[in-house]
């Protein structure tokens, strides 16, 4: 019996192949390197070198003043407030962000009929933008035709200054804040709630243990990788929010919603202090990088991946 | 005491179609009870319904001789383990086996106590402090295992345990399951569609099709007089062979085309009409020498060769029978063989129905004294 052998590919010409094929991963990579380098990388390096510098308004540097940026910043009482400001507000937003649309996804889970109703309701906010959000919370916001103040007053007290009041006004920017945010993090939790095996649900119901047994020994545990997930977003997201603050209170009254993104985007885009807004710009990265590690550290025995 | 009894439970969702159709049992205390089927039957929501998990639709259910159709899972008394085992990852082994036990109130004390002797009993002292993901499968079925006897519930179901461990590990659990169930004197209702579970494990079965009990009996009785044609064909493997078969004359015509030549004593044990069902199990046809003129001749489809026996495939008409000879036989596709065909070894069901009218009579092989 004979066989045919179709030819394989000899031993010689291995090596020719492997360098003709050399340089085509680099070409694979170049979009995404590209892409990095020129809108991430350069201007990251750009704003570090920029804020050891006095600039132009035009953001051309005139001469190296080594940390005089920072000095600035930190002996700036302003500056201090919008630090305080931005804490206060992530432990405003961040929290009940994720407690809320932690409740929600559980009590929406079940599937009742007329279930899917509650779920497009809750996860809703995640197709309004924040502009549309900030027009329609304004109206309800409005000192004297606004639909808040005429609930209050109806109840007898006074008018209350939503936005204008200073005592106030962050207040009402969070609460504005964690209904914007509240869809996107219950779409992530109602998908891990989904997730979960009702077998382990079934046993509770073996052993019987009721709703709150549940929640903390079955629930929040399965759920955890989603809920860091939440946490993580909702932290980096808070100490970025911009949107909302320009268009309800535009940092007012009295810099009393002024976060650190905000006053950055002013010092860089209105005043023109580019040096300066440089250097809040790597405050605000450092600050970031430091929470986010503190939070994953403190998080990270009390996530379970299957 | 711990007695379960079904008494014409029905179940259905949309109220149209019912899931099961007026099931009737009774497991009996200490008992180990098997629900098989094929997938769809219905055996998963009996359980549930046993459970506690799903709602009964009409019928009752009694524990110890009390209706229970409306008493929560967590009186009942029961344990459950699931096919996929149910296990909490963040949990410990140690904290998988006693969960639940908190919320029963169990003192520590006697936590720590059941909790060795589980382990122990399965072997699992040693893997007590790790997590689920860092044991294999065999292992994550006994933490499973180690929860219900920790429970100390004398009544445990099971669904489809086995399902997810390969073929070797499943045999060895069988035997494992088998032994707890004994020491423990525990009444298991156990569901599976795997009719080798069913067969090794039960001390009886219950059968369901189409949401109906077919049969309920010991394995053999399972085996050896199956109620209709479902159950001949389900329980046993390789399958009950199936035709067709006619009266004509003298002798037996399988599916219009295979003549079996009867002797008086086989005619005299036919049972009423001239057209029923046949079933045979394939070790009861034999292999026979040319000369033997009761042997009929058949053409060989394949051979399936286990090494210890043989299975023959064999053309009957439209349909294939099988035949299981022990030995190695080599023989060639599509050549003639010479089979023997007894029809005192035959299942008679009847034609429509496909109810069981005479089981076989003789089971060469077998001391039916002691059976």
């Amino acid at each position: 019996m004979e066989y045919v052998h179709a030819p394989l590919h000899t031993v010689e010409a291995a090596p020719a192949v492997q360098k003709k094929r050399l340089p085509l991963w680099i070409i694979y990579l170049l979009p995404s390197m590209l892409i990095f380098l020129i809108f991430t990388f350069y201007p990251f390096v750009k704003t570090l070198v920029t804020s050891f510098f006095a600039t132009t308004n035009t953001g051309a540097l005139t001469q190296f003043i080594d940390i005089q940026n920072y000095v600035t910043l930190f002996t700036d009482p302003k500056y201090l407030q919008n630090l305080g400001n931005t804490f206060l507000y992530l432990l405003l937003t961040v929290p009940l962000t994720v407690i809320f649309a932690l409740l929600l996804a559980v009590l929406s889970c079940s599937n009742l009929p007329g279930m899917g109703i509650f779920r497009t309701i809750f996860s809703s906010t995640m197709g309004i933008s924040v502009a549309a959000g900030s027009v329609f919370w304004n109206l309800l916001f409005h000192p004297t035709a606004g639909l808040l103040n005429h609930i209050v007053t109806a109840f007898g007290s006074k008018p209350v200054g939503w936005l204008t009041d200073a005592n106030c006004a962050l207040l009402s920017v969070s609460a504005v804040s964690i209904w914007m945010n509240l869809g996107f993090s219950y779409l992530v939790l109602m998908g891990g709630l989904k997730n979960i095996d009702d077998a382990h649900y079934e046993s509770v119901e073996i052993v019987g243990g009721g709703f709150f047994y549940r929640l903390f020994k079955v629930t929040i545990p399965l759920i955890s990788p989603s809920l860091f997930f939440v946490f993580t977003t909702a932290l980096i997201g808070a100490f970025q929010s911009f949107g909302l603050i320009d268009m309800l209170t535009a940092g007012g009254p009295n810099n009393s919603t002024n976060l650190l993104v905000y006053r950055l985007y002013k010092d860089a885009f209105v005043n023109f202090r580019i040096g300066s807004a440089s250097a809040q710009g790597v405050v605000l990265f450092l600050l970031i990088l430091l929470v986010s590690q503190l939070q994953t550290k403190l998080t990270e025995r009390l996530v379970t991946y299957q | 005491m711990n007695k379960i009894e079904l008494r014409d439970v029905v179940k259905t969702y949309d109220g149209k179609k019912n899931i099961l159709e007026g099931i009737s049992l009774d497991v009996r205390e200490g008992e180990f009870f098997i629900l098989v089927g094929p997938s769809g039957c219905g055996k998963s929501t009996l359980l549930r319904i046993i459970a506690g998990l799903e709602k009964i639709s009409s019928g009752a259910l009694m524990i110890d001789g009390k209706i229970a159709n409306e008493m929560p899972p967590k009186d009942r008394n029961l344990s459950m383990v699931f096919q996929n085992y149910a296990l909490y990852p963040h949990m410990t082994v140690r904290d998988n086996i006693l969960f639940g036990l908190d919320v029963r109130k169990v003192p520590k004390a006697e936590q720590k106590e059941r909790l060795a002797e589980a382990a122990e009993m399965l072997g699992l002292t040693e893997y007590l402090s790790r997590k689920p993901r860092e044991l294999s499968g065999g292992q994550r079925q006994r933490v499973a295992l180690a929860r219900s006897v920790c429970s100390h519930a004398p009544i445990c179901l099971m669904d489809e345990p086995l399902s997810n461990l390969d073929a070797k590990l499943r045999g060895h659990m069988r035997t494992e399951i088998r032994r707890i169930q004994r020491q423990l004197g525990l009444t298991v209702i156990y569901v599976t569609h795997d009719q080798v579970e069913a067969m090794t494990m039960g001390d009886r079965i219950l059968v369901l099709h189409d949401g109906k009990v077919q049969q309920t009996g010991t394995p053999l009785e399972l085996y050896n007089t199956p109620a209709n044609t479902f159950v001949a064909g389900f329980i046993g493997s390789p399958q009950m062979n199936l035709a067709e078969a006619e009266l004509l004359g003298d002798t037996l015509v399988l599916n219009h085309s295979l003549a079996v030549p009867l002797t008086d004593a086989e005619r005299r044990n036919l049972p009423e009409g001239s057209h029923w069902k046949i079933g045979v199990r394939p070790e009861q046809i034999e292999f026979a020498a040319p000369d033997n003129r009761a042997a009929s001749t058949v053409t060989l489809c394949s051979t399936e060769m286990m090494g210890n026996e043989t299975q023959i495939l064999f053309s009957v008409g439209a349909h294939t029978f099988t035949a299981r000879w022990q030995g190695q036989y080599l023989l060639e596709n599509g050549r003639a063989i010479h089979v023997q065909l007894s029809p005192d070894t035959f299942h008679f069901f009847d034609d429509e129905t496909g109810a069981l009218l005479r089981a076989a009579l003789t089971i060469k092989g077998s001391d039916m004294q002691s059976a």
